[in-house]
């Protein structure tokens, strides 16, 4: 049993400090610190120095331009950028449309798309959910039918996150309708400029556009746009959700939301005295912190064993619902620790340039929104009911 | 015993009902949030002109001398249409702190156009430093040749963005957090000093913090005895939450009926989502909550207006912790049966959400009365 860091390791942390003390421009980590809205030109500006630096794509194959950190160089990097501020990448074309395309695509497509999402000028969206198609996604309906050297592709995905921004959609269509659910669908790569495509804004309950409906009326698809052999999508899916989840925990975002609490509560005032030595709300800190420490071990874990050449399985079901309650216990006592300021919305002062006199504290104004739009963690990417089906059915045999 | 409304009560209650179901819409009620008024000035008329703004008030006032169940009865019905008149602060709140304080004159100048919806008043009792705590109070009023001059800054006071008049709590004597020295004070927004900010809050009502730059107000602008306003605000505030916990009753009835109705209607694997015990037995907590908050709200309805000891005290501070642990459970719970859908602007249920977790932010939280209620624990 060793739970310390190697000294390469520790060499490596620095070398992250370095570089994050370095080329985070401050305005952005301002932004993602004080739970600020993020812009499309943020999102890129960072992309391109993480690109710069090598380290856009750690993951992914040298051979394509990652750079082979192990499971925990990759942890180090998570805990130092949530640490620092940095904006975690949008994860749709670097880290889950790109592995199932070097996994499962074409040459040409690995030659075609790779590059592009590397060096920024792709911005990826997914989709997968449909109106119908939710926690049963196997259920989704948008048809895909051939048509010479196309797809015709007809049908809607919805909660389509940042899809106002995206370029290109890889999307699951279902291909054939004679068979199992499952077995009918295929996973395609399309053009969000191609003629056909219609993308909705939806409005969150805290107004934020985050996420759309996109529509499909007979849009035209190059074959060569399909991933993999037609029919096969849902074994690619699988594959994706599965690089989707061990991101969910968010660990180093807890933890960088539970230091902006403490801070928080160290400002606020209740009884004339600082509310983080309020009898109640630092135990109610405590615990959350108690909690957050055991599922970082949790992680430490499960990282620990994939180092040794394991699979991360179902044990990161069970921490993407420990991990995503925590956030929200977090988010939670953000909001209780502005008192009666958590029902103004005052919303200029979202904005990091806002120059007037803060209504309350210089970080309330995001808190209440924040709490309601996190209610999301614990339904994307899988809800937290499906992952504990996951964990019963793949770990318990039940 | 009998916990039914009386044949009046059910009436009054009826009457709300009817007017919510036919003037708020879930669309309108998002234009009329978004208007600059806030509420709709077109619904606050017609509750004036069915009397139901002056229903806790006394008969000559045009009202019928409604005690707790009678303003249950107006405030749930009013909560399940998610309505942003300032009923509760103006009426029950504003005019139940001019009835206890104010001498003939006040009432004479105030009540009737309280108690007929005609003047609309705000209250302005905590402060950026306050937390829910009314007796911290740092707001001062010194005595001055033609009254007193006021100076300090009110935190959060919902519709007072609109309101014709302004009651104000602020330290004639004592030191912040003292209950002795507080006083209250009827001021007009248009008083010179008198500053507004005004905003928009997460759950689509208006407000605005108030500061108090020299703002001279006459001697009769003094409510009640200088110096001895605690125990009014605290009985008042008291009537507030038990119209505030029978407001929450009706928000959590609508969002646990959209709750249920979308578990039958949904469909995921071939089912009505509400076939699955994990949602069912969730579905059955949310009710239980409902119906634990609803025995609460009946209870501080039955001591809103008697007279006040511990055991009054007790009761609403019970009230108010479990309307606000069952309302954020009630919640969160519905948002996780929804999925996404549940989260959105367009769909009803978000905005029911919204309210019940902000009614915890209103007249103090869960932890707060927890602690009130603790620190009166009796051994036996």
């Amino acid at each position: 049993m060793n739970m310390n860091y190697t000294a390469e390791e520790l060499a490596f942390r620095d070398e992250v400090r370095a570089f994050l003390d370095e080329k985070l421009p401050a305005d952005i980590a301002a932004k993602v610190k004080g739970f600020r809205r993020l812009s499309k030109e943020d999102h890129q500006r960072w992309q391109k120095i993480l690109s710069a630096q090598g380290w856009y794509a750690p993951h992914w194959p040298e051979e394509h331009g990652g750079v082979k950190w192990t499971p925990v160089q990759k942890h180090i990097w998570d805990e130092e950028s949530s640490r620092y501020g940095a904006p975690k990448s949008i994860p749709f074309g670097v880290s889950m449309v790109a592995p199932v395309i070097i996994r499962f695509g074409s040459e040409a497509q690995k030659q075609q798309y790779l590059p592009r999402i590397l060096n920024g000028e792709d911005w990826w969206c997914q989709g997968y959910s449909e109106p119908g198609a939710g926690s049963d996604l196997a259920s989704l309906k948008t048809r895909a039918v051939r048509d010479g050297d196309h797809y015709i592709v007809n049908g809607q995905k919805t909660w389509t996150t940042l899809g106002q921004h995206a370029n290109m959609i890889f999307c699951l269509v279902r291909t054939n309708t004679e068979v199992k659910p499952q077995e009918g669908i295929s996973f395609l790569l399309i053009d969000m400029n191609t003629p056909g495509i219609t993308v909705r804004p939806i409005i969150t309950l805290d107004g934020e556009h985050e996420v759309n409906e996109v529509f499909f009326e007979d849009v035209k698809v190059p074959v060569e746009n399909l991933v993999g052999e037609e029919d096969k999508g849902w074994t690619y899916a699988k594959y994706l959700l599965t690089y989707e989840r061990t991101g969910l925990a968010g660990i180093g975002m807890s933890k960088a939301a539970l230091s902006h609490l403490k801070q928080l509560a160290a400002r606020c005032i209740k009884n004339g005295r600082p509310l983080i030595e309020d009898a109640v709300f630092s135990q109610r800190i405590a615990k959350v912190e108690i909690d957050l420490m055991a599922a970082g071990i949790s992680n430490l874990r499960i990282i620990a064993s994939v180092e040794g050449g394991g699979v991360p399985g179902a044990e990161s079901s069970m921490l993407k619902v420990r991990g995503t309650e925590i956030r929200q216990a977090i988010n939670d006592l953000a909001r209780r620790a502005i008192g009666p300021y958590a029902i103004p919305f005052v919303e200029e002062e979202l904005k990091l340039d806002y120059d007037g006199e803060f209504l309350s504290d210089k970080d309330a104004a995001p808190l209440s929104a924040l709490y309601f739009n996190n209610r999301k963690l614990s339904i994307f990417g899988g809800s937290n009911e499906i992952q504990k089906n996951i964990v019963s059915k793949m770990i318990l045999g039940l | 015993m009998d916990f039914r409304l009386n044949e009046e009560q059910q009436m009054l209650q009826d009457t709300v009902a009817r007017l919510v179901r036919g003037e708020y819409s879930f669309e309108k009620r998002l234009e009329f949030s978004a208007s600059e008024l806030g509420f709709s000035a077109g619904f606050w008329q017609q509750l004036s002109e069915l009397g139901l703004t002056a229903v806790p008030f006394a008969e000559e006032l045009g009202g019928f001398g409604g005690g707790g169940v009678e303003v249950q009865s107006v405030m749930t019905e009013l909560g399940r249409g998610l309505c942003l008149e300032p009923y509760l602060q103006s009426v029950i709140l504003g005019g139940g702190l001019l009835s206890q304080t104010g001498n003939a004159s006040q009432h004479e100048a105030w009540l009737g156009g309280v108690a007929s919806g005609e003047l609309k008043v705000a209250v302005a009792l905590q402060e950026p430093q306050s937390y829910y705590d009314l007796n911290d109070v740092a707001t001062r009023a010194e005595k001055s040749a033609d009254g007193y001059l006021l100076n300090g800054r009110k935190a959060v006071v919902i519709g007072g963005h609109c309101a014709d008049l302004i009651i104000v709590s602020a330290r004639t004597s004592g030191d912040s957090r003292d209950a002795a020295g507080i006083s209250l004070f009827a001021v007009n927004p248009d008083s010179a000093g008198v500053e507004r900010r005004n905003y928009p809050t997460i759950d689509g009502f208006k407000g605005c913090d108030i500061t108090l730059n020299n703002v001279q107000v006459s001697a009769d602008a003094l409510l009640g005895s200088e110096g001895d306003a605690a125990a009014v605000i605290e009985y008042q505030t008291g009537r507030a939450i038990a119209a505030l916990c029978a407001e929450a009753v009706g928000v959590m009835e609508v969002a646990c009926e959209l709750t249920l109705d979308y578990l039958k209607q949904r469909k995921q694997f071939g089912v009505p989502i509400g076939k699955f015990q994990v949602l069912q037995h969730r579905m059955v907590d949310m009710m239980s909550e409902l119906e634990q908050a609803r025995s609460m709200a009946i209870l501080a309805a039955s001591v809103a207006d008697g007279e006040q000891s511990d055991e009054r005290r007790q009761i609403l501070a019970a009230a108010k912790n479990v309307i606000g642990r069952a309302g954020q459970f009630i919640s969160e719970a519905g948002i996780q049966s929804h999925g996404g859908i549940g989260m959105t602007w367009e769909y009803n249920f978000a905005h029911y959400a919204k309210r019940l977790v902000m009614i915890n932010h209103q007249l103090g939280d869960d932890d707060f009365h927890l602690a009130h209620y603790a620190s009166r624990l009796q051994a036996s």
